[in-house]
């Protein structure tokens, strides 16, 4: 039994986590593609066009990537979480089915336009047809965190005798205030990808002294979208799904800040350290007093009760993965809003094209929002543990009763040879693209 | 009860535009496969389905989603009982895919070679997959795992292997694969490639659709024996399968929709729009599809034990009050992709040999 509960989550968390890399940057890349399209239509400034065509190239491959592994994930529910779904299937159900028919088909009906019809729409209804793939995505990515909302904070249920929850209101689902918090975040969070991402290639091409161009355009674009995200992801976005912990999932709060004792007089807030699950304390940490006493309830000596308060019964089951996850994403959303903050300063002042050492910086950050967007799932979904349904349902009560850990194993085994030959492909295609250029692209109409 | 029936109907209109529409991009990739010979009508072929298979394939996501809100305990049950091939089937999508957006990014002989054949292999295992699946529902399996008259899991929990050593359908421990399954997967291959053949015809104009309409008329030589013979089989597996359509007349409708569509291909070369051939093949698809549901209604998966009941629509579905919900914004979303799709085939109607899918 153990290791069947541990295959399964390792095959979920393995296929969601590199799923998830490719819509965190379709969803604000989208945003940021009808942004050129739509400075193009402003300007009639040709540059701009190109920029959208050449992101569309990166965006279509992340799409595709992104529908290939998707849809393993809708499968998994009922493959390997079968008792789970059957059980909640009449909640989750609802919002999985309607993101299936409110925004897949919305992206997809007009991404093949948007990828193949610039010359059969024109140029006003080719930047609609964009708009309503931004639109799809973000759709998607909305009724998936009501999803994830009601598995975290449950509403507008009912369970009958047979174990069997029953919604009873549906605008609960979306009245839930685990959602909007957690959407705008994550929203937030892919926007941060995105623009990072735009910033880096335009980073690259002024260093490199190609297509400089295009790398003036992309830099300021990603800076100017980068400053308004990382701070919107913390201030308030991210202040309020960390507060929504607190107040309802008080346990996983202290063990995501790594409280273990409460403090009279007001909680530190922890900047290092390791958790030591032995002695249930801290090592070596940095810490600075009083500090998430204030952030939590505006009070520098508000009470906030440490891990060991509760009954171990309902600790998080990874209390270090969850406090390391924490850290990462918040470490790095802070370094986030520094370098954005410092690179929008240059960008005004006009020195940013030719501060080489921050373009090398701003290069080298690709990877760390796919970090930190990771991290901060993790954060949600080990704060959950050991629950699927928040306080209602265990994880050893939600998988498939018939499938053996060795089929399980064996799928696990070939999703991860499989994404890794798809990973390797897409890089090699990513990098391909980025090296031509825009200037070398034309879109598929000849 | 009204409501069960409701999304029953909805979910099969859902999993049956799916196999017309997604089917005929396994049959262009069957088609691709084995009858387009040069690299013109190589594009011809991914032309045709380039700029739809995405969408086609979001029935698939879409009525997996209406399975899983509506009919929650078919979706836990199915889905964790038939774990193997579902599992392959979606590394089969995923190749599938990959195949045909991969092809034109890199100009190589072998890169070319090497996508062409994953995307037409793929697209031919599917189709064998999604008839042998068929051949599975039609064939029931042993619900609650019943060993000596005894179930070892709860009663609607099963478990299938990909296949015993017998590959019998009749056997104690059934396989997703046996004899029966194969067959409808041989029926599903022929038929498809016919739909995609079609559809090539439809939507290209090489030297490739003056051949395939040869190919079409053979083949329907091949499925309508095939037919015949399953048919015959079937009742060998699984005795009175028409036992609904003795006592509702009206549903005699399906099975002559789909000979319809069978024996009119045989008129392939007389055909004087492209597009005729394409609404045979899909009035067959549709036909057989129909008939198989209306000959189970109103069971969705066959208990093959006497101990537990067969999974229906009425002791799987979810609660009253979700699904009349549901109601509401399903009725919104149909507008809505009605309406898309409406856009959709404006923008693309006519020949795409000129598309140019998947250059860069």
């Amino acid at each position: 039994m153990e290791d069947m509960i541990l295959y399964n989550r390792l095959q979920f968390a393995f296929t969601i986590t590199f799923h998830y890399l490719f819509p965190q940057l379709t969803m604000g890349l989208s945003l940021m593609i009808v942004y050129f399209k739509w400075k193009f239509l402003r300007t009639k400034n040709e540059d701009y066009n190109n920029a959208s065509k050449f992101w569309m190239k990166i965006f279509a491959l992340n799409f595709a990537m992104g529908v290939v592994t998707g849809i393993p994930m809708e499968f998994q529910f009922g493959t390997n979480w079968a008792k789970f779904s059957e059980l909640t299937g009449g909640i989750i159900g609802q919002t999985l089915a309607m993101e299936g028919m409110f925004s897949f088909f919305l992206e997809s009906s007009f991404l093949g336009m948007f990828l193949f019809g610039e010359k059969l729409l024109g140029q006003k209804l080719h930047f609609l047809s964009g708009l309503m793939v931004f639109l799809g995505s973000w759709a998607s990515g909305f009724l998936i965190i009501a999803t994830h909302s009601w598995m975290q904070h449950p509403v507008g249920y009912e369970i009958l005798e047979n174990g069997k929850f029953v919604l009873n209101n549906f605008s609960a689902l979306f009245n839930n205030p685990w959602l909007w918090p957690s959407y705008l975040h994550n929203q937030a969070g892919s926007l941060v990808t995105s623009s990072f991402f735009v910033a880096a290639v335009g980073a690259f091409y002024l260093l490199s002294n190609r297509h400089s161009r295009f790398g003036k355009i992309f830099v300021k674009s990603g800076v100017v979208f980068g400053v308004i995200s990382s701070v919107i992801l913390a201030f308030p976005t991210g202040d309020w799904a960390a507060k929504n912990v607190v107040k309802y999932q008080p346990a996983t709060f202290a063990a995501m800040e790594g409280i273990f004792e409460t403090e009279k007089g007001g909680s530190e807030i922890v900047l290092i350290g390791q958790p030591d699950m032995e002695n249930k304390k801290l090592d070596n940490k940095i810490a600075v007093p009083n500090v998430l006493s204030f952030l939590t309830y505006q009070r520098w000596d508000a009470e906030i009760k440490g891990l060991n308060e509760f009954d171990e019964s309902i600790h998080p089951t990874n209390v270090p993965g969850l406090y390391y996850g924490y850290h990462i994403m918040v470490g790095l959303g802070t370094i986030f809003i520094g370098i954005m903050v410092l690179a929008s300063f240059l960008l005004w002042k006009g020195r940013l094209y030719k501060t080489k050492w921050l373009l090398w910086i701003l290069m080298f950050m690709i990877p760390f929002p796919y970090i930190a967007n990771t991290a901060g799932w993790y954060t949600a979904e080990l704060g959950r543990q050991p629950w699927l349904v928040y306080n209602l349902m265990r994880m050893v009560d939600g998988v498939s009763p018939t499938v053996s850990s060795g089929n399980t194993l064996f799928t696990l085994l070939g999703f991860v040879g499989l994404y890794l030959l798809l990973g390797l492909l897409f890089l090699l295609l990513v990098l391909k693209i980025i090296r031509k250029g825009p200037e070398a692209t034309k879109m598929a109409l000849k | 009860m009204v409501m069960e029936i409701f999304w029953f109907i909805v979910l099969m209109v859902m999993l049956g535009i799916y196999v017309i529409l997604d089917g005929y991009d396994f049959g262009a990739g069957i088609v691709h496969l084995f009858f387009a010979k040069t690299e013109e009508e190589k594009k011809a072929v991914t032309n045709a389905i380039g700029p739809f298979w995405d969408a086609n394939e979001v029935w698939l996501i879409a009525a997996g989603g209406v399975l899983f809100f509506a009919f929650p305990t078919l979706y836990a049950s199915a889905f964790s009982g038939f774990y193997l091939p579902l599992m392959l089937v979606l590394w089969l999508l995923i190749f599938r895919a990959v195949g045909l957006e991969l092809r034109g990014q890199v100009h190589n002989r072998m890169w070319e070679a090497i996508w062409d054949k994953a995307f037409g292999i793929a697209s031919f295992l599917l189709a064998l997959f999604f008839g042998a699946a068929l051949g599975n529902v039609v064939r029931g399996v042993n619900l609650g795992m019943v060993e000596n008259g005894v179930s070892t899991q709860e009663a609607h929990y099963f478990f299938l292997a990909l296949w015993n050593p017998t590959f019998d359908p009749l056997a104690e421990h059934q396989g997703v694969i046996d004899w029966f399954t194969l067959l409808l997967g041989l029926v599903a291959v022929v038929t498809l490639t016919i739909h995609g053949a079609n559809w090539i015809i439809l939507k290209t104009s090489t030297d490739l659709s003056q051949r395939l309409k040869k190919v079409i008329f053979k083949l329907n030589f091949v499925l309508l024996a095939l037919v015949v013979t399953s048919a015959c089989l079937w009742h060998y597996v699984k005795p009175f399968p028409l036992n609904n359509l003795q006592t509702h007349y009206w549903l005699w409708i399906f099975p002559i929709i789909g000979a319809i569509g069978l024996i009119g291909l045989f008129r392939i070369n007389k055909f004087k729009k492209d597009s005729t051939g394409f609404l045979f093949s899909s009035l067959f698809i549709f036909g057989s599809f129909a008939t198989t549901i209306a000959s189970l209604f109103p069971t969705l998966l066959p208990s093959t034990n006497s101990v537990n009941p067969s999974l229906t629509v009425h002791n799987v579905a979810a609660h009253e009050y979700g699904l009349s919900i549901g109601l509401s914004w399903f009725i919104v979303a149909a507008i809505l992709v009605v309406v898309y799709f409406i856009i959709q085939f404006r923008v693309f109607k006519g020949k795409m040999d000129d598309v140019g899918y998947g250059e860069h």
